[in-house]
């Protein structure tokens, strides 16, 4: 795996909210296809470093390169446009559209204001979301309202209109909170599945999950990293179980 | 051939239903002054229409509608005062040639910015254009840097009261409280004879029947769904990938230039513009007439400025004391009790009805009135105990 | 400004410096009790004209009741009109809150609507009691007349008091919420409510407290304003848009950004309208805030918070 190339590289990255540095001069690099887990104690800085790899904070100092391309001055939009794709914490999903809209809405055609006026539903679009769907465990029920669903299933659509744009960087925040152990194993299934040919990063507390998924793990504390490296030498890390067991 | 004639009348029908009471039904059971007021009410209609896609589906609420409804009516005023104010009708001013009011303002001359008004080409692009010029500057600069919400709101209405105080208080070039009056003739044809407005109400009729279809082809595309999940959850449109600045923008413009022909066609119809058409007071009143027919309801719209006008000038003659509590009920109640007004009606009892009758597994209501026809959800998979679904704040 | 005297350019100024401060004191009444509800619940109240309205027309009745029945009462009635146009405004904003706002809180663009609709209600009200005319109450001996420190500058009583009972009660709001019990339950609940909730603040009480002081608060302000102005069915209403302007200019969540900005934009008019008309001098003053608020959309002053 150390072959592959470098896809997303985070250097000296630092975020500040009046004078509290939420991340700290943070350096991360994520190769291509790999599927790598953040974990931390509570206000560590994970959900921040989405935020700031994706666009919905703005980096105080430091780099993100996207595919060798800087990403800090871009708009989020273009940051989704080349090709990341991000996951809110609780399912952020449009209650009022049916299943298939939902998919449908997330297709990467007709996105400019007029493309999406003269947008026409066809075949491939179709079978796109189906495919997606299936993908989901969502097949039969692409007709119905989005709110209906179970909150388990209105993550899998989440991640589902995710796929849809076909996203190099897949990130997700706590996929698997709230879910039963069924639909945990399904998500485990679905995120080994989905990071074929995508690098992806998850927010994770559940150990279990993690050790179920994780290629690599980075421990964040204090907007820092702590260590990093697979799940069984993070976990004898000394300084891990400080943070994790200790005060 | 059956299911197909039924899904078009599902498509259609309400449209078809609007047309005939408008074209059919109401000439043939009204006077002419009568219809003249339907027909000045059914211009309030594209203002309320066009609040339908910008605040019922776009989530963008505007208390400045007044400013583009007088704008365009503004603009058509201009072009008819001054065929009105031709050297032979003016001669006993002290300036022949100019519109009265300038004249009585000890204007000389006509000032710059009435001049391309005299040509009814420039006019009819000017009805839409300008009020969606201004409508693009506004919203633009307001939804590029994500202001929206109340303080959108908030915004448009001081947009409101600067226009309606910049037109009062330059008389001179505005015709000020009063207005822009006495308007006679478009290119010679009068509009004050009982033809004229017989064919205006036409006019306008089928101007709002287009708007309406152009509506429904908004809310039908991509566009529409894009708006539903822009109102839903901006941020998740966002990184989806869409610029959502661009979509907000271009609703509001749209709503706007509707807005604009509502005004145009006031003018013509009633023979006068003035501000009171233009301010804070005026421009409120004007999401009541979307909010009673029912926000997310085009068709629903029109009939809802109807009813409120017509309410509006019966109390008014009748009881005016209690209109305005009548008036504020109405804007409490449409918050409170019919969320989707008077379109929402018959949802809202089946529901009500459904509730009385205990059963198993109680469906959930959607909170948007789901598209007639549709399927009845069935009844879904009881959701996980909910996860603190706090955040989102207000 | 031809055949002027330096002194009396000089007293002029005075003279337009003290306008701006009076329009400043009536802004700042007015802005206060909308701060607070909607700098700290987030509500929009249209209505909060209308709360002022109240405070005036209790004042009004008041010294109706001190001319017609207790000339004694005369000199105090004013102090006494202070407490209960609070208390009168105070109750109703509470009767509101609890049967229209709590149900409105996650809606802000209803319960915008909804308030416009109280506001027509409350208007109509007003006109129906006590007609559609404006009335004045009769002041009190020692709030008429003016302070003269020199021949050219003339200073009205009415307005020097007016100032005072803003800086006071502009100093109560302040260390009511930031120094009183109830004023953490509010910021508490304002910055976290499901957090305040847990740790066993009354969240929905402390709303109501919050959007009833508002409203107690134009109350005292509407009796500020019968000593400058006389009263009618719409009287408050006239200053809602700019009171509105004062606070999200001065960013919504800050007690002195709407001091700062309610000063801003009173001295901006007052000293426009020395150069040109009044309405004017409105249009170009609410076009400036417009256009500030357009390029620094958070207002004046702001937080920066982690999302």
């Amino acid at each position: 795996m150390s072959a592959q190339p470098i896809v997303l590289a985070v250097e000296n990255l630092t975020v500040s909210f009046d004078g509290f540095k939420a991340v700290n001069d943070l350096n991360l690099y994520v190769e291509k296809n790999e599927l790598r887990v953040v974990i931390g104690p509570n206000g560590a800085g994970k959900t921040t470093l989405l935020d700031l790899i994706c666009g919905r904070t703005r980096a105080s100092a430091g780099s993100i390169k996207f595919k060798d391309q800087e990403m800090t001055k871009m708009p989020e939009h273009q940051r989704v446009r080349k090709g990341i794709g991000r996951k809110f914490q609780n399912p952020s999903i449009y209650e009022s559209l049916t299943v298939f809209e939902n998919l449908e809405v997330s297709y990467p055609r007709g996105r400019t204001v007029f493309g999406s006026l003269f947008f026409k539903r066809d075949a491939a679009v179709r079978q796109r979301i189906d495919e997606i769907a299936a993908l989901i465990h969502l097949s039969d029920r692409l007709e119905d309202q989005a709110e209906l669903l179970s909150h388990g299933q209105k993550q899998w659509l989440e991640i589902g209109m995710l796929l849809m744009q076909d996203p190099e960087l897949l990130m997700l925040d706590e996929p698997v909170a709230g879910m039963s152990v069924s639909e945990r194993e399904k998500t485990a299934e679905l995120l080994t599945r989905i990071s074929d040919n995508r690098s992806v990063i998850v927010i994770e507390h559940d150990m279990d999950f993690v050790k179920r998924i994780a290629h690599k793990v980075t421990v964040l504390h204090q907007g820092k990293m702590l260590a990093e490296g697979s799940m069984e030498k993070v976990q004898a890390d000394p300084k891990v179980i400080e943070v994790y067991l200790g005060h | 051939m059956n299911t197909k004639l039924k899904a078009l009348w599902g498509g259609y029908g309400t449209v078809l239903v609007l047309a005939a009471v408008i074209f059919i039904l109401l000439p043939l059971s009204l006077d002419l002054f009568r219809l003249n007021l339907v027909g000045k009410y059914l211009t309030y209609a594209f203002v309320a229409v066009g609040l339908v896609l910008c605040w019922g589906y776009g989530g963008i609420l505007s208390l400045g509608q007044g400013v583009f409804f007088g704008l365009g009516g503004y603009c058509m005023a201009m072009f008819l005062k001054l065929e009105a104010s031709d050297p032979e009708s003016t001669k006993i001013q002290s300036t022949p040639g100019i519109p009265d009011f300038m004249d009585w303002n000890q204007l000389t001359e006509l000032p710059g910015f009435w001049l391309p008004f005299k040509s009814f080409l420039f006019t009819l692009f000017a009805v839409p254009l300008v009020p969606g010029i201004l409508a693009f500057i506004i919203a633009v600069a307001m939804f590029k840097r994500r202001v929206g919400g109340v303080y959108f709101a908030i915004m448009t209405q001081a947009f409101a009261a600067v226009l309606s105080i910049l037109i009062i208080g330059q008389q001179g070039y505005t015709g000020g409280v009063n207005g822009i009056t006495d308007l006679k003739t478009l290119h010679g044809w009068d509009i004050r004879t009982d033809e004229a407005k017989y064919l205006l109400y036409y006019i306008n009729g089928a101007l709002l029947i287009g708007v309406v279809l152009l509506g429904r082809f908004v809310i039908g595309s991509k566009f529409g769904k894009l708006l539903l999940a822009l109102r839903d959850r901006e941020e998740r449109v966002r990184f989806s990938g869409y610029d959502v600045a661009n979509f907000k923008v271009f609703i509001f413009c749209l709503a706007a230039m509707f807005s604009a022909v509502g005004g145009a066609m006031f003018t013509l119809q009633v023979g006068f513009m003035s501000p009171s058409f233009v301010g804070i007071v005026p421009s409120i009143e004007m999401v009541i007439f979307t909010a009673v027919g029912g926000r997310m309801s085009l068709v629903g719209a029109v009939y809802g400025s109807l009813l409120v006008n017509y309410g509006k000038s019966y109390f008014s003659e009748t009881f005016p004391e209690l209109w305005l509590f009548l008036m504020g009920g109405l804007f409490i109640a449409v918050v409170m009790l019919f969320p989707n007004g008077l379109a929402g009606l018959s949802n809202q009892w089946r529901e009500w009805r459904d509730r009385r009758r205990p059963k198993a597994g109680g469906t959930v209501t959607p909170l948007t009135a789901p598209p007639a026809g549709a399927t009845p959800p069935p009844a879904g998979k009881d959701p996980l105990p909910p996860v603190a679904s706090v955040g989102g704040g207000r | 400004m031809d055949g002027m005297t330096l002194s009396e350019i000089g007293s002029l100024l005075v003279m337009q410096g003290f306008n701006g401060l009076s329009f400043f004191s009536v802004l700042l009444l007015m802005a206060l009790g909308l701060a607070i509800i909607f700098g700290q619940m987030g509500v929009i109240n249209m209505a909060h004209g209308e709360f002022l309205t109240i405070g005036a027309y209790t004042t009004y009745l008041l010294s109706v009741v001190a001319t017609d029945y207790a000339p004694w009462f005369m000199n105090f009635y004013f102090i006494a009109a202070i407490f209960v146009g609070f208390i009168v405004a105070f109750i109703v904003g509470y009767l509101v809150e609890w049967s229209m706002i709590r149900h409105l809180y996650r809606r802000p663009l209803d319960s915008l609507l909804a308030t416009w609709g109280l506001s027509l209600i409350m208007q109509q009200a007003f006109r129906s009691t006590f007609g559609p005319k404006e009335v004045s109450a009769t002041l009190p001996d020692w709030l008429m007349g003016s302070y003269a420190p020199t021949d050219t500058i003339d200073i009205p009583l009415n307005g020097l008091f007016v100032m005072g009972l803003t800086l006071l009660l502009t100093g109560a709001v302040a260390l009511l919420i930031f120094r009183s019990r109830w004023g953490l339950h509010v910021r508490a609940t304002t910055q976290n409510r499901a957090m305040s909730g847990a740790v066993g603040i009354d969240t929905a009480k402390v709303d109501r407290l919050t959007f009833a002081l508002g409203c107690g608060i134009a109350g005292v302000a509407g009796a500020a304003f019968t000593t400058i102005g006389s009263t009618g069915p719409t009287s408050g209403s006239l200053y809602i848009v700019d009171t509105f302007l004062v606070v999200v200019f001065g960013g919504a969540q800050s007690l002195l950004g709407t001091i700062a900005s309610a000063f801003s934009i009173a001295q901006a008019q007052s000293t426009l309208e020395f150069f040109m008309t009044g309405s004017m001098a409105k249009v170009l003053t609410l076009l400036t805030i417009i256009g500030i608020l357009m390029l620094r959309p958070e207002g004046l002053f702001r937080m920066r918070v982690r999302k």
